[in-house]
Formats: C-alpha cells, structure tokens, sequence
C-alpha cells in the first residue's frame, strides 16, 4: 500500500486521472442504465471527494488535524445561495464566490488558530466552525434554523447545465480531478516539502529561514477554499442550503473519510468517501440503524489500523 | 434588570457550570494522563443519564437507582475502556478521533435501538421537587440548588483526591510527565484504567444530575460534549482546577448571555437589529470566550504542559 501510496504522490497527474476515469466509467454505467439514483449519488460521492482530499492535504502535509471542515464546506453552499437570492447563479461567479468566501474565512480563523497546536488546534478549529454555525442559524433571511431550497441549480453562461444530475456529476468529478491534480503538485512542490519539514521539526525549518506559520496559513486557506467548491456542488445537489452543512458531525465524519482512507496520500481522502457514502447507502437500505453498522467499521477500522498512518504518526505525537 | 432574574439567572449559570465541570473532569484528566482526545465521553454522559433512569423505574427508590446507576456507569467505562480505549492510547490523535468518532456511532445508535427515539423522563424525587424562598420575591427550584452542591461537593472531593493522595499524585505525576512517571515503576495503563472509569462515573452523574431537567434521549450527549471540550480547553489540559474554572466561566456566561444579549445589544444596535443578532451571540459567546482565551494563553489558563 505505502509503495503505491509513494507512486501516486509523486504523478499527481496519474492519480487525478485514475480517480477521474474510475468516476467516469462508474457515471457511464449509471448513465447507461438510467439510475438517476445512483448518477445522484456520484454526484454527492465526488463533491464529498472534494472536501476529504482537501482535508487530506491539511492532515497529511501540514499534520493539521482540523476538526471544522464542515465550516468552508458549509460557507461555499451558503455564498451558492446567497448568490442565488440576488440573482447570481452562473457557475462562472458562483463557483470562485464560494471558492473565496470558504478561503477567507478559514484564513481568517487559521491565522488565531495556528497559534494552537495538537489536541487545542483541533479543539479552536472545531470552536469556529460552531461560530460558523450559529451565525448561520442567526440569518433568518437565509431560513435561519431550518435553511432554505435553492431557487435553482447553477447555469453555465445561461445554459442549465446542471439540471439533470450526470451534468452535476460531471463538474463533480472535474473539480475533484483538478483538485487532486494541483494539490498533488503542490504538495510535491517545494511548498509541500516546507510543510512536512515544519510537521516533522519546525526549529529547524525556522532556523533555515522559512515560515512555517506563512505556509500552513495558505495551506489552511487553499484547502479551505476547496472544501468550500465542495460546499457549492452539494448544495446543488440536494438544492437545499442549511445550518446542518456544518454540523460537528459533519466535520467528525470529515475526519473519518480521511482516516479510513489514509492520510498519507490525496487518493485516500477519495477512498474515504467513497467508502462511507457507500456504506451509508447500502445499509440505509437495510435498517433505520445503519448509522450502527457505520460506526462499527469505524471502529473496527481504528482498532486494526487500517489507515496508512505511519507518516503521520511522527507529526501526531508532537502537533 | 431586576435583581431577582439577574441572581436566579446567575445561580442557573452556576448550575450548569458544575454539570458542565462533572463532565469536563474526566475528560481533562483523561487527556492530560495519556493524551487521548475522547470524543466518545459525551456518550457517558448519556448513558448515565439512561441507567439512573431506568433503575430508578425499576427499584422505584431514587437514592437505589442513582447508586446502582453510577454503579453501572462505572462498569461500563471500564468495559469501554478495555475493549477500545485501551488500543488507541497511543496513537496519534487522527486515529483516536477516528475511534470514539465510530463509538459515539455505534453506542448512540444502540440505546435508540433499545430504548427507543422518544425521550425517556426521569422525576425529582418527591422530598428535592419544590422551590425554596431564598430571599423576598425569589423562588428558586430546591432540585437546582442540589444539583450546585453536589457538584461542589465532588469539586471538593476530587481535589482532596488528586493532591492529598498517593493516587492522586501519581494522576498529576502522570498528567504532566507521563514517561518518568512509567519509568518510576507506575502501571500508566492501569492508571489511565481507573482514571477513564471514574471520570466516566462523573459525566453519568451529571447526566443523572441533568435528567429531570431536560430530556432524556440518545443525542443529548452531543451537545455537552462539545462545551465540555470547550471548557478543557479554556482551563487547560489536564488540569481539574483549570476545568473547574473554566466550567463556572462557560456556564456563567452562556447562562447570562442568553438572558441578556438582546438587552445588551440594544444598546449599540436597534430593536430588530438586535432581536435578530442577540440569539446568534448568544449560542456563540462561550466559543468566543475560548477563542479569546486561546489566542491570548495558546494552552489553556491553566495549561501545564504545552501541547
């Protein structure tokens, strides 16, 4: 697993196109059979996608264990919204909206919380998101308590590209394949190489000249604003916007995709997803509990280690 | 403001203070002994509140069933302990989170099974339900003011505990160096046992303690959880008289917050401007309290070791 874990982190391009094309085929087959069910459902699995891979270049590059994520996932689906309500729905504004106002405010929370390390960064960023949410509970405009639907899917330069959900899907996977793309290469830049130094010893990255706190900064808020496409493409999905985006247990189980995929590499933030929502859906069919069954594997998963964690392990000990 | 709402309130704000330090003591402890983020502990917190409620029903004697209820809270916390906390001590703080994530699942979804989505109501027993007239015009609940003296009671307790005894020493041995406390010859898993046990004893009592003034029902550990994370975090890791203090400020000032926000704002904002924001401050102040404390002390107000 570590040796194709080391393959794929250094041809990001390789590993984008192999997440991008499994999608694909899968979408195709859906596609082919007339599921609308499940072209929904790999929809909402890449967008997911999205969100954990970004959390994955925290955890994995940065050793920021951020327990907020929901918070820019939630702040993309609100500027969808918002947006929407004064008449902006085109991807083209909606999409670098959403991308910028998840990206600013988890700069803007990251540059207080940064200066926290392990168990308290963990606990500031978790503390922001529940901010994140009461104020989104407060916009009464915006449904307040319960959100609100949207008026409609995003359009492309007027063209209702995403009505139906393979149209969604599609942009789905494409911002997932970028994602990957730009933050495999970015983490094999020598700003990744900055960032896992600074996990690893930070005296000796500072000694050198360089800014750990700059570089986690732009980290927080490159992968903040990613979480936050990921934020726009769900609230296109469901077409509905509400506080519940940033719920802890969204950010909880933001964490677990990460982990159950493994943090070492982008690809297992994919993994991750792919396997919860999986999980979710099938034992949903089969009980009102499966929230049961999910969390067995979770801990099942914890107990025998199955995350490819080592790396991290160095970085988690110490913050 | 009327004196009467500004003590009662304040006296609320202390209650919920000593229910959220039950639950925040065995969390501080736990995390300050091993470094383990436990994020299953507000489900202790839930099934104690369950356990007491339902021997309560079943030996119809309150004082019965709280004893055999702790009782049982504590056997479950050993039983968690040793079937998973145990496995994850040492790892690194994704995995743990990754761990207790899947117990909150797992246990949660287990008592709706069992009992059910409906709450479940636990009453005051008959001699604590009532009010007593604590000065002209105040009428205060007798079951709150028992809930403040047993939670200063065990306040008192735990702290003769962890500095007047050899157990208690080696806690705040454990909780600060942790490597030459092993190296001394302690058994630091047989410590941490004990420690996760109790303290799981602690966040049943308080949900015991709560259970007739709320609801009970198998999400309602959730919410006490994140607080108690918040007030950990404010007093500083591992440390009880951190947790304490941090407990009464969180309770004080999300109590009073909520009664007086609005208030307070009409001061600078105008009447809807006001009644729109005052609710939202108000649930968010004791996360800006933490985020103040935070950015001023990174590790806490009372924080021992840097984290």
């Amino acid at each position: 697993m570590s040796a194709m874990a080391a393959r794929l982190n250094s041809k990001p391009g390789l590993a984008a196109l192999a997440v991008a094309l499994a999608f694909l085929v899968a979408l195709g087959l859906a596609y082919g059979l007339g599921s609308t069910y499940w072209m929904a459902t790999l929809a909402r699995m890449a967008a997911l996608a999205l969100s954990a891979v970004s959390l994955s270049f925290l955890v994995g590059q940065a050793g920021l264990v951020s327990f907020g994520h929901g918070a820019p996932v939630g702040i993309g689906a609100y500027a969808l919204l918002v947006a929407g309500e004064y008449g902006m729905s085109d991807l083209l504004v909606v999409l670098p909206l959403a991308f910028l106002a998840a990206a600013a405010f988890s700069a803007l929370t990251g540059a207080i919380a940064l200066r926290t390390r392990g168990v308290y960064f963990i606990m500031i960023t978790l503390a922001f998101a529940q901010m994140a949410y009461y104020v989104a509970a407060s916009l009464s405009a915006f449904g307040g308590d319960d959100g609100m639907a949207l008026a409609a899917r995003s359009t492309l330069l007027g063209a209702r590209v995403l009505r139906r959900d393979h149209g969604l899907a599609l942009l789905a996977i494409l911002l997932l394949g970028l994602a990957l793309f730009l933050l495999g290469r970015l983490a094999a830049s020598k700003f990744g190489l900055v960032l896992r130094a600074a996990k690893d010893n930070e005296q000796k990255v500072t000694a050198l000249g360089l800014s750990p706190y700059g570089h986690r900064l732009a980290a927080l808020a490159l992968a903040g604003g990613a979480a936050g496409l990921s934020g726009a493409l769900l609230a296109n999905q469901a077409e509905f916007v509400a506080p519940a985006y940033m719920n802890w247990h969204v950010s909880g189980l933001a964490i677990v995709m990460v982990a159950l995929g493994g943090a070492g590499h982008l690809v297992g933030g994919v993994i991750g997803a792919v396997v919860v929502t999986l999980l979710d859906e099938a034992l949903g069919h089969y009980t009102q509990y499966w929230k049961l069954g999910l969390g067995l594997v979770v801990v099942g998963a914890a107990l025998l280690r199955a995350g490819d964690l080592r790396r991290l392990l160095a970085g988690g000990a110490r913050g | 403001m009327s004196t009467v709402l500004l003590v009662s309130q304040i006296l609320n704000g202390l209650q919920l203070g000593v229910i959220l330090f039950l639950v925040a003591a065995g969390l501080t402890l736990v995390f300050g002994v091993m470094d383990f983020i436990n994020l299953a502990h507000g489900v202790q917190y839930m099934l104690g509140a369950y356990l007491v409620a339902t021997l309560v029903r079943w030996t119809g004697h309150f004082a019965v069933g709280l004893a055999l209820g702790l009782a049982g809270a504590l056997v479950l916390g050993f039983l968690m302990e040793l079937l998973v906390f145990r496995h994850l001590t040492r790892r690194d703080h994704l995995e743990q989170v990754l761990g207790t994530f899947g117990v909150i699942l797992v246990v949660t979804e287990g008592v709706r099974m069992i009992f059910g989505p409906a709450p479940l109501a636990l009453p005051i027993p008959a001699a604590l339900s009532g009010s007593v007239t604590l000065f002209a015009g105040l009428n205060y609940p007798l079951w709150r003011l028992v809930i403040l003296a047993v939670g200063i009671a065990v306040a008192l307790l735990l702290w003769v505990l962890v500095h007047r005894t050899r157990l208690g020493m080696r806690v705040r041995a454990g909780s600060t160096h942790p490597q030459m406390v092993a190296a001394l010859g302690v058994d630091i898993d047989r410590l941490f046992l004990c420690v996760f046990a109790f303290g799981a004893m602690l966040a049943g009592l308080a949900g015991a303690m709560a259970g007739p003034l709320i609801s009970i029902e198998p999400g309602m550990g959730d919410n006490v959880l994140i607080i108690a994370f918040v007030v950990v975090v404010i007093g500083g890791i591992g440390s009880i008289k951190g947790a304490f203090v941090g407990a009464l400020a969180v309770g004080l000032v999300d109590t009073l917050g909520r009664a007086y926000a609005v208030d307070l704002l009409r001061l600078v904002l105008s009447k809807p401007a006001a009644a729109t924001a005052g609710p939202a401050l108000s649930s968010m102040l004791v996360y800006l309290l933490m985020a103040l404390v935070l950015g001023l002390k990174p590790s806490g107000l009372f924080g021992a070791r840097k984290a």
